[in-house]
């Protein structure tokens, strides 16, 4: 799957069911203390990127992901 | 006040149902498909609330709590309480809600899909947990006083207002918003249905809840959510509030005999409770809005203590659930409600489908038409499984000063 296609995604799921506004999504916005994500948002993320990309998201490879760039890069390569 | 509920979606809307004695009953197919003996049900759409609340309210939200959100924004704004008033000033909340079966059923159903408790995501705790309308109420409106849901069957939400009036004679607090909520959904009421108490009378639904008629054949779920605003009188005053009525008297019983029978002797203690804690006798009540369900027994043991306490006054009587269904959880409140509006409007709403007395009902003046009559005074009577029994008394608010 290209970068391009898991960037659309992940924005198309952020806006519509996060509801996070869509001028926010820049690849260097914090997922936390920038998009507003808290930890109980985080599990409904979890169960989308489920459905979505057919992987579970396992938090210890979440340790360094803190921006958005950073989200789409590890989605990537789970998915390649 | 506020109320969301088959007969309409706020105050107005219910004021002309209950003055046309309009039914609010349907058959829902879902419930066909899944087995239930009975598929009728009080018929209610469920609010839109994007762009009302944020995500993460919705998200904790279950069927109820939405009706209780609709129902609590209507009342605050009609009891002039702005959000500002709730952030600023210690407001309780005291609801009654007795189960939340969709949220449990739904987040069970998900984990025997995933095998993984991680995709029932992040609201079904909150909306499965007993006290789910009191968590989301307080949160939503940020309401920092006494914060407790009421557990007590189908007179939860009557209890909550008795509660309600408890905590602010005791001085506790100045505000309390009390009120009763009821899921609708069919996954809610399919062990109730199981027992055999619904009514069968499929083929004309709208005649289905007939309370105190001899041809009564079982009650008819029904949900929404009702809420009233409680306040200390000096206080309302100060703030210059719009009062409605004063809750006079609250009246309490456990039968401690059976778990599904009503008792003629608990509903009468609260009844007698209620009058003494009220300070006014039997006499003095010029209607009573009757817990009748639409049971054969409920109806009849209800019939005979009203018999006993009420007949030789003729007081005017007749059961809303006639048009409503049994709104369960919300009951004790949505009358309150009800009946506020048949106060304030004159009128007393009709018993519908009461056609034929049986020997129980034969000597009480059930009211069966719309009748014009001013009420300054009434009884609510709600009983609930558990033998636990409740009992209002209301007085019209009238301005002396």
């Amino acid at each position: 799957m290209q970068k391009e296609e898991v960037i659309k995604t992940v924005n198309e799921f952020l806006v519509e069911e996060i509801e996070i506004e869509e001028n926010l999504l820049k690849e260097d916005a914090l997922l936390k203390e920038g998009l507003g994500i808290d930890s109980l948002d985080f599990v409904d993320i979890v169960v989308i990127v489920e459905k979505k990309f057919g992987f579970k998201i396992k938090p210890e490879e979440m340790k360094d992901v803190r921006t958005l760039g950073q989200f789409y890069d590890y989605i990537v390569s789970k998915v390649n | 006040m506020g109320i969301y509920s088959c007969l309409g979606k706020n105050l107005d809307e219910v004021t002309a149902s209950l003055r046309a004695g309009k039914s609010g009953i349907g058959i829902d197919p879902k419930r066909i498909e899944y087995g239930y003996r009975s598929p009728l049900t009080g018929i209610l759409e469920r609010p839109v609330l994007k762009g009302i609340l944020d995500r993460r309210s919705r998200v904790c939200l279950p069927e109820q709590g939405e009706y209780a959100y609709m129902a609590t924004a209507e009342a605050l704004k009609n009891a002039g309480i702005d959000q500002e008033y709730l952030e600023n000033n210690e407001v309780g909340v005291l609801y009654g809600n007795d189960s939340s079966a969709k949220a449990v059923i739904d987040a069970h159903t998900t984990a025997m899909e995933y095998k993984d408790t991680q995709m029932m995501g992040s609201g079904a705790i909150f909306q499965s947990m007993n006290s789910t309308v009191t968590m989301n109420l307080s949160t939503i409106f940020k309401l920092r006083g006494i914060n407790l849901t009421i557990s007590a069957a189908c007179a939860s939400g009557s209890h909550a207002i008795g509660l309600g009036l408890m905590y602010i004679r005791a001085g506790w607090q100045d505000m309390v918003i009390c009120g009763g909520a009821q899921e609708t959904n069919y996954l809610s009421m399919g062990s109730f249905d199981g027992i055999a108490a619904f009514s069968t009378r499929i083929d004309d639904p709208t005649k289905a809840s007939r309370p105190f008629d001899r041809d009564h054949d079982g009650l008819v779920p029904s949900g929404g959510a009702a809420t009233v605003i409680l306040e200390e009188y000096e206080h309302a005053v100060k703030r210059g509030a719009p009062i409605i009525a004063e809750v006079l008297g609250y009246g309490f019983s456990s039968n401690g005999v059976n778990i599904s029978q009503p008792s003629d002797a608990g509903s009468i203690i609260a009844m007698e409770r209620a009058l003494k804690d009220a300070g006014v006798a039997a006499k003095d009540i010029d209607y009573i809005n009757a817990h009748a369900t639409s049971t054969v027994q409920g109806d009849q043991l209800e019939a005979k203590a009203l018999d006993k306490l009420f007949a030789e006054y003729r007081t005017p009587i007749s059961s809303t659930k006639s048009m409503t269904g049994h709104e369960c959880w919300m009951a004790g409140a949505s009358e309150i409600v009800y009946s506020n509006l048949m106060m304030l409007n004159s009128f007393i709403a009709p018993n519908i489908n009461f056609e034929n007395p049986d020997e129980y009902s034969q000597n009480l003046n059930i009211v069966n038409q719309t009748q014009e009559k001013n009420i300054d005074t009434y009884l609510s009577n709600s009983f609930g499984f558990g033998g636990t029994n409740s009992a209002l008394v209301i007085k019209k608010f009238r301005n002396t000063k």
